[in-house]
């Protein structure tokens, strides 16, 4: 990608290549500010971390609708389909049985298992697609490093921004961040 | 604005600075802890004592990582025990056959059946609680959603096991599947028992991935707590047994880390999440109620007097919500007395709450017993008066008349507001309930089957001690399984909690404060236009 191309490489004074910038906020309202701030500032390659969903936070941070939910039909309908056609070929073509006084395709009586077939593919692409769409799993990560990061699954609220952003430096970046109301920033190495 | 950080939350309102939803007056009996309100206008707290996340994070993970309660041990053990003569009982049935229980030529479908239909049955309220309450918007469930959905998988396990073994030559089960054989004959898919075997394995799944990808983000938070204080104190702290030396928190953090699958809270995530989170409530609301419907197609499509009736799936999925109320209840009930602070997050008015849906559910069930004995007469069919005249009257009377006091009469107690809050007297209608339900399949299979068409057909059933012994190994496992459940696993959603406090509105703590609400209007309306 081209922004990626053109972004800059930072390392700290360790020597370490930065991931990038990760400022903490004292509360929901504050973050959800903030972060209104970074999405008006331009920045495309950067995130919140909440203990919880935050009520109207896509919108906060611009973030476009996910196609999940259409992915999830077409192969939930894709798995209805196949669990219809699956009872058709075997007990209307490969090995017709004659039960109940029922025609050997008899779709009514296929109903069921089709429906269940349907269900059964939506669950797993809804999990699968969704972790799959999240890039999990997925057991290392730069943040995760960060002792003051893990206490975003307690009651803390973060936003990080990737040096790999276009419009990331790390001066005017920080300078934002403290702007926003960040109560710590610090780097966070590769 | 200015927000509070939430750990100086509960402080700061105790001293009286911060603004807050107005604290309901406890001292008011009529309230009982403070969530009974039925005031118009006024919401009653979800969480009680005005929790902060951390504390929620606290109590929660506090059930993981303390050493459990002292009858914690004896309870396991006596469960496990009696799963254990469950274990054998199995193994005696299929070392020797299906004669060991009590059915016979006449009523070849028993207790297995009945047992089966129980469980799946207790499943629903689980589905019903995280399902369907989501799609309605029901913030109070999230305190109960986990257990329940827990319970919904270990009943699904103790269910599937009556048919799996119910079908004589035990070894030949994987023949329920679609697998080509050697003979090439494919499972015929116009029966309804085939119906079952597909709903059932599709419910015990889906219910299984829902209950887990709950988890992901509490897993995540238990790996983070246990990874924090390895980080502070390398070298010390405490291991799994004396003989042992391993850390347990090293263990948490491979295995719970292992499990949470490299989540980190990122909002970008959480909003996949949460749609992925919807679409399986939305799917799972049409599926829950597929699965009770073909759980009675099993007998509705049949022609046996007392089977054969239209009436037979919504008078089933009224019937499981009713029995998996109940059951949650008897698990609830008992857990929020003995784990500190659960008290805090199973409310009274949790209690409360679910007593109404037995009342309401239990109500369903009397009106379709009432209406199975009208269309019984009013379809004048003599086999048919037959069968209801004989539940009433016959050798089993005891059993409908059980039913009827158990499911009918005794949740009409809950009528009574001081009754559906006094948790005793919830309890005792649970058992009731749970006992009835119990009795409201055997009185559909058992009576049903005795006396068939002819007198030559005629018979009574008597349950062996493998039946007894098997159907109480199956509430030793599910006692077993929920119990290693509440010990081992985050036994509520943290996230989800932590999502209907009043502090977790981005836009002032009850979020109903006037000048918020303007200021949110304006911020919404710039973000649909510079988003995206």
């Amino acid at each position: 990608m081209a922004s990626a191309a053109t972004a800059k490489l930072y390392v700290t004074e360790a020597g370490d290549p930065l991931h990038g910038i990760l400022a903490e906020f004292p509360g929901p309202g504050e973050l959800y500010h903030a972060a209104e701030a970074v999405r008006d500032a331009g920045y495309t390659k950067w995130d919140t971390f909440t203990p919880f969903p935050i009520h109207g936070m896509e919108e906060a941070m611009g973030v476009a609708p996910t196609v999940l939910p259409r992915i999830i039909a077409v192969v939930g309908l894709t798995g209805a389909g196949l669990g219809f056609l699956m009872q058709y070929w075997m007990q209307g073509v490969d090995y017709p049985l004659v039960t109940q006084g029922k025609p050997y395709f008899s779709w009514q009586a296929f109903i069921p298992i089709t429906f269940e077939c349907g269900i059964l593919l939506s669950a797993f692409t809804a999990i699968g697609g969704m972790l799959a769409m999240n890039g999990l799993p997925r057991h290392h990560h730069p943040l995760l490093k960060k002792e003051r990061f893990l206490s975003s699954s307690d009651d803390r609220f973060f936003i990080a921004i990737e040096s790999a952003d276009p419009r990331f430096d790390p001066h005017a970046t920080r300078a934002l961040l403290e702007r926003a109301g960040a109560t710590s920033i610090e780097l966070v190495e590769e | 604005m200015t927000s509070i950080h939430p750990d100086q939350l509960n402080a700061q309102r105790l001293a009286g600075v911060a603004r807050g939803p107005t604290p309901p007056p406890v001292n008011d009996p009529s309230t009982g802890d403070g969530t009974l309100i039925d005031t118009p206008g006024v919401r009653p707290p979800l969480i009680l004592n005005q929790r902060g996340f951390g504390e929620i994070t606290d109590i929660v993970c506090g059930y993981t990582e303390n050493k459990p309660p002292r009858w914690w041990l004896p309870a396991f053990l006596s469960a496990f025990g009696l799963a254990q003569l469950g274990g054998v009982m199995i193994l005696y049935l299929v070392i020797t056959g299906i004669g060991t229980w009590g059915l016979n030529n006449r009523v070849d479908w028993a207790w297995d059946i009945t047992n089966f239909v129980f469980w799946i049955g207790i499943g629903h309220a689980g589905t019903l609680i995280s399902a369907i309450l989501c799609l309605l918007k029901q913030k109070w469930r999230t305190s109960i959603n986990r257990s329940a959905e827990a319970m919904t998988i270990f009943a699904v396990i103790c269910a599937a096991t009556f048919p799996g073994i119910h079908i004589g030559r035990q070894w030949m089960a994987w023949m329920l599947a679609p697998v080509p054989t050697a003979n090439a004959i494919w499972p015929n898919f116009k029966s309804p028992l085939l119906w079952d075997v597909f709903a059932v394995s599709t419910y015990g799944t889906v219910s299984l991935l829902f209950w887990y990808m709950g988890m992901i983000p509490d897993f995540a938070t238990l790996r983070d707590r246990a990874d924090r204080r390895l980080r502070r104190s390398p070298d010390d702290g405490p291991t799994v047994a004396p003989f042992l030396p391993v850390r347990s928190d090293k263990i948490r953090a491979y295995v719970y880390g292992f499990l949470a699958m490299g989540w980190r809270f990122s909002s970008r995530h959480w909003h996949r999440y949460e749609a992925a989170y919807l679409v399986l409530a939305g799917i799972s609301t049409p599926l829950v109620l597929s699965v009770h419907s073909i759980v009675s197609f099993d007998f509705a499509t049949s022609i046996v007097p007392g089977w054969h009736t239209t009436i037979f799936p919504p008078y089933f999925v009224a019937g499981a919500i009713f029995g998996g109320f109940a059951m949650v209840l008897l698990l609830l009930i008992p857990a929020r007395q003995l784990y500190p602070n659960m008290k805090d997050l199973v409310t009274l008015r949790h209690i409360e709450n679910m007593a109404k849906i037995i009342l309401v559910t239990g109500m369903m069930v009397g009106f379709a017993y009432s209406m199975e004995f009208f269309i019984a007469w009013y379809g004048a069919n003599f086999n048919e008066r037959y069968a209801f005249q004989n539940r009433m009257f016959g050798p089993y009377w005891w059993a409908y008349w059980t039913m009827i006091s158990c499911n009918v009469i005794s949740p009409q107690v809950f009528w009574n507001k001081k009754m559906r809050t006094n948790v005793v007297v919830v309890f005792i209608v649970s058992v009731l309930v749970t006992i009835g339900m119990w009795f409201e399949r055997f009185v559909i299979i058992v009576t049903s089957l005795h006396r068939a068409f002819l007198p030559g057909q005629y018979g009574m059933f008597e349950p062996s001690l493998v039946d007894i012994g098997i159907f109480a190994g199956s509430f030793g496992v599910f006692l077993t399984l929920f119990l290693l459940f509440l010990r081992f696993l985050p036994a509520f959603p943290m996230a989800e909690i932590k999502a209907v406090l009043p502090q977790a509105s981005p836009h002032g703590l009850a979020g109903h404060g006037a000048g918020d609400d303007s200021q949110h209007a304006g911020t919404a309306h710039g973000t649909t236009k510079g988003g995206h």
